[in-house]
């Protein structure tokens, strides 16, 4: 079985299985990292929303194969890591706005805000109401209008 | 519904709990053991008019009831709050937590009577109780009903024993020391944390104990804004939904549907070729398909949709939306005729026949998924002489009675864990899931972590039933004389019964008829039209039971309400006058027009909009609790058809105000939650959601076919207002937001388009707005270009 390498939160991690299984599993089933969430399997919903070397991506529709010995994997658990403080200022912005119900698509709602506000910084402006309409993460609680004002908040912190 | 023995503290405090004042003195037990242990019954203050009403045929029930031994013991009943030896304190709460904040109202509740910090407060979900009987049911937002006043209880005798145990302690009298954020004070000075009392408050006898409660005026915790003591778990990722449990050896699993809705497995035909593929470890055929087990889920996907079925068909085969459409309107029941209503005995004088005008309205709502993004799951491992089930279950104790005679293993050798759910919206009332793995796990000898595919749980899941709703509206001059309104649906399946097996049978007697009492009943107490209308009739009748549906926050009332409130909007219409002034002279209910008036003002009522926008007013009254939405939205063409790649976008709600009074508020932030969800549920079922039926199944198979309501469709502008109430007790709330605020929505489309529709959500009829996914193989391959689409 082939060996698969890559960096997850900051630490590398070898793992023997098929090049096709998609990245969502290898973290879920293989190597028991549950924050990215299962909600489609076909990148529609983005539960499971990651970031690969700092920018948003869904592992539900990576194969493992594809994955580089130096590509930087920071799922919902390592993304404190990625800043000062116990918490992600966006982590924070979500505990202020008391945004959470189920909680499900949370990590991944996150994990979209973070890589939005890095996306428009990088464009050089900041975040726009068309930007907050495009988010595709469903919430099947409806957290909507909280997580814009999460977001918003989260941004302000970063 | 009430257990086999009511005693006289039960009955005076249910009838209390009716008038929505609450009373203070209660009995409950300090438990024996090793530490503080104080309980109350869970059935001290049900109400007899729950919002899960009991069945029909009670006498029968309580006969039967009297035939379970464990009923009989007098603490079987009980709730616990244990008290460690750090200091907090702990409770099962025999519920299910989906989302609605249950568990944080709750650390809330035994906090304010403890007087200890919430975050002291460790509330998880209790195991299926059997003893419990009907009082495990999470449904009808019935829970902070129910467990409020027991909850209360057993946290105030615990406080009690650890001030007694306190004063042995420092010497002094009870009544002289002070309890505060779980420290006993005494008037020199000297403390002792709650931990250092556990163990000197345990007993080693039960006793029964009087104690009372707080006043309303005392509370400090109960009303005040709490964060979900579950959030900093959701927004790190250490929530633990069902398929993030880790049980050895239970590895993914998958079942391979059939291509029409409730088809059958006849045969495998190339198992040979499924058992060699990678990652497999069985394959075994259930009653609902093939399943599969496998060291991953994407292997899981592999082989099923490698998998060579021959399917025997589904009873609703070659079947589409149009013939159901026709099937309901057979089954529907003429409305009364004006010579049939008594018009002389509503107490207005003779009326002039010649003189009433009618208005006639006929609605239809198509099907719509109550599916949640935590898809059906379940963990079982099932040996040959017990089983161990792990699951989102909102009805345990039937779950573990169904699963045993399943088995064929005694009721209590099936242990059924209750799992955090991400999401229900009526859809884990029923366990399908977990009987499922059961199933499965026994047919493979193995544990199995069972998960629904996206495009099963939208296909074959549970869904809201399509349903008619027709208004007969009779008015004349400036007054309205009656108001009927009959319901026809397809059957809403209620088989879960009041969450046990003894009043599940009930509902599932041949031929239907249980079921269609328990809908009938549930019909009865649920929908009311709080107007002064004269002559008020609302009527249901359930036909044909080939679908999976079940509730969907909620069951009648979102569409009942929107028929019944275009009408109101009509008559207002007929008789020149304005919504708001129309409603406001005809409510009955003083908190709904409270509720009504703040709307109003604060969404600015009647405010002036562009051609192509409108306002929606409109109210609901349901779970002991009133309410008011006012939208608005904006129908205008670059509006509707504003592009975002793969959406569908359509009208928009620009602006929300809803006002809801909940009797007592445990707690604002989690009641403005709940009314926030059921805004954007009402906004999808107006405009975007619902099922196709086609050639014998659906065709909805993932959230970008099924629209519920995304970021693009989602108010900009939301206002909640949590009301002041005069009820001392709490009402319900996880279902309380959408009616209103479908009908809110229903009545702005209606006035923004100048047309009221006639059938929801609106854009049901619109060319499909995607391709549908294929039915076999039944669920879609993972995409494999990720990488090129990061952003």
């Amino acid at each position: 079985m082939p060996e698969q390498t890559f960096i997850l939160n900051g630490k590398k991690v070898t793992v023997d299985v098929e090049d096709d299984v998609r990245v969502l599993w290898v973290l879920r089933d293989i190597l028991g990292v549950t924050g990215p969430k299962y909600g489609c399997g076909i990148n529609v919903c983005k539960a499971c929303t990651s970031h690969i070397n700092g920018r948003a991506f869904n592992p539900c529709a990576v194969r493992v194969g594809d994955l580089e010995p130096t590509d930087h994997i920071t799922t919902i658990e390592g993304l404190a890591d990625t800043a000062d403080g116990e918490l992600h200022p966006m982590q924070q912005a979500w505990l202020d706005k008391d945004v959470s119900q189920c909680g499900y698509c949370q990590p991944g709602q996150i994990m979209a805000a973070v890589a939005l506000v890095k996306k428009v910084r990088r464009e050089g402006r900041s975040i726009t109401d068309a930007d907050l309409d495009q988010i595709r993460n469903i919430c099947r609680c409806g957290t909507y209008s909280r997580i814009r004002e999460a977001i918003e908040e989260g941004a302000r912190n970063m | 519904m009430s257990g086999p023995t009511i005693d006289c503290e039960r009955a005076q405090s249910g009838a209390s709990e009716r008038s929505g004042i609450s009373r203070r003195k209660f009995f409950g037990y300090v438990v024996a053991g090793t530490t503080l242990v104080a309980a109350a019954d869970i059935a001290l203050s049900e109400p007899a008019t729950a919002a899960v009403p009991s069945p029909p045929q009670v006498p029968e029930l309580y006969d039967l009831n009297d035939l379970l031994t464990d009923a009989t013991r007098a603490t079987a009943n009980l709730i616990t709050v244990i008290i460690n030896e750090d200091g907090t304190a702990s409770f099962a709460l025999p519920r299910a937590e989906v989302g609605q904040g249950i568990t944080t109202s709750t650390a809330m509740i035994i906090a304010e009577e403890l007087d200890l910090p919430v975050e002291k407060v460790k509330v998880t979900l209790a195991d299926a109780r059997p003893e419990l009987l009907f009082n495990q049911l999470t449904g009808g937002s019935n829970t902070t009903i129910s467990t409020f006043t027991p909850i209360r209880v057993a946290a105030a005798i615990a406080r009690n024993a650890l001030l007694e145990a306190a004063a042995i302690l420092l010497g002094d009298e009870v009544n002289k020391l002070v309890a505060k954020a779980g420290v006993i004070q005494a008037p020199d000075g000297r403390s002792v944390g709650y931990g250092e009392l556990a163990k000197r408050a345990a007993v080693s006898e039960t006793k029964k104990v009087e104690v009372t409660l707080k006043d309303v005026s005392e509370f400090k915790v109960i009303g005040k804004e709490q964060k979900r003591i579950d959030a900093r778990a959701a927004v790190t990722g250490r929530k633990v939904f069902t398929t993030d449990l880790r049980v050895e050896d239970a590895l993914p699993t998958m079942v391979c549907r059939p291509p029409t809705l409730n088809g059958k497995p006849v045969k495998l035909l190339n198992e040979a070729e499924i058992r060699a593929m990678p990652g497999v470890t069985d394959v075994a055929m259930i009653d609902t398909g093939v399943a599969v087990r496998a060291r991953t889920f994407g292997q899981c996907i592999d082989a099923v949709r490698a998998m060579q079925v021959e399917w025997k068909p589904g009873p609703v085969a070659g079947e589409s939306d149009e013939d159901i459409v026709r099937k309901l309107r057979q089954a529907e029941i003429p409305l009364p005729k004006i010579s049939e209503l008594g018009l002389d005995k509503i107490g207005i004088g003779p009326v002039n026949l010649n003189l009433v005008k009618s208005i006639d309205a006929d609605f239809l709502f198509y099907f719509r998924s109550n599916s949640a993004l935590d898809t059906n799951s379940a963990v079982a491992d099932v040996r040959k002489d017990r089983a161990e089930i792990w699951a989102s279950l909102k009805s345990p104790i039937v779950t573990q009675q169904t699963i045993a005679a399943e088995l064929g293993l005694p009721q209590h050798k099936v242990k059924v864990h209750v799992v955090d759910g991400g999401g229900s919206f009526g859809r884990r009332l029923f366990f399908d899931a977990a009987l499922e793995a059961a199933k499965i796990s026994k047919a493979m000898g193995k544990p199995v972590k069972l998960m629904w595919h996206r495009a099963d749980d939208a296909r074959a899941g549970r869904m809201h039933g399509m349903a008619t709703s027709r208004v007969r509206a009779l008015y004349t001059g400036k007054q309205v004389l009656a108001f009927l309104q009959n319901h026809t649906s397809i059957e809403t399946d209620y088989r879960h019964g009041l969450g046990d097996l003894i009043t599940a049978s009930v509902a599932n007697l041949p031929t239907g008829l249980g079921n269609l009492g328990f809908a009938e009943t549930i019909f009865a107490l649920t929908q009311e039209i709080p107007y002064n209308f004269g002559v008020v009739n609302q009527s249901l009748v359930e036909t044909d039971q080939r679908f999976n549906t079940g509730s969907m926050r909620n069951i009648y009332s979102p569409d009942v309400r929107t028929a019944a409130e275009l009408v109101v909007d009509q008559l207002a219409a007929a008789m020149g006058m304005d919504p708001l002034t129309f409603r406001r002279k005809f409510l009955k209910d003083k908190r709904v027009l409270a509720c009504l008036n703040k709307v109003a003002e604060v969404g600015k009522w009647g405010r002036p909009l562009p051609k192509g926008m409108a306002q929606g007013i409109a109210i609901h009254k349901e779970y002991k609790t009133a309410s008011a939405c006012l939208v608005e939205i904006d129908c205008r063409p670059e509006t509707v058809n504003r592009k975002i790649p793969n959406a569908v976008t359509g009208p928009r709600v620009t602006k929300a105000v809803y006002a809801i009074d909940a009797g007592l508020v445990i707690n604002p932030t989690g009641l403005r939650a709940q009314m926030l969800g059921g805004i954007n549920d009402g906004i999808a079922l107006t405009l975007t959601s619902s099922m196709h039926l086609k050639d014998g199944h659906f065709l909805e198979a993932s959230w970008d076919n099924y629209f519920y309501t995304r970021q693009w469709n989602t108010p900009p502008e939301v206002e909640i207002i949590v009301m002041p109430s005069d009820r001392k007790t709490p009402g319900g709330a996880g279902e309380a937001g959408v009616a209103a605020s479908m009908a809110a929505v229903a009545c702005a489309y209606a006035r923004a388009v100048g047309r009221v529709p006639d059938y929801f959500p609106v854009n049901h009829r619109d060319p499909l707005a995607f391709k549908p996914k294929p039915f076999i193989p039944p669920i879609p391959q993972s995409p494999t270009n990720g990488l090129k689409l990061t952003w």
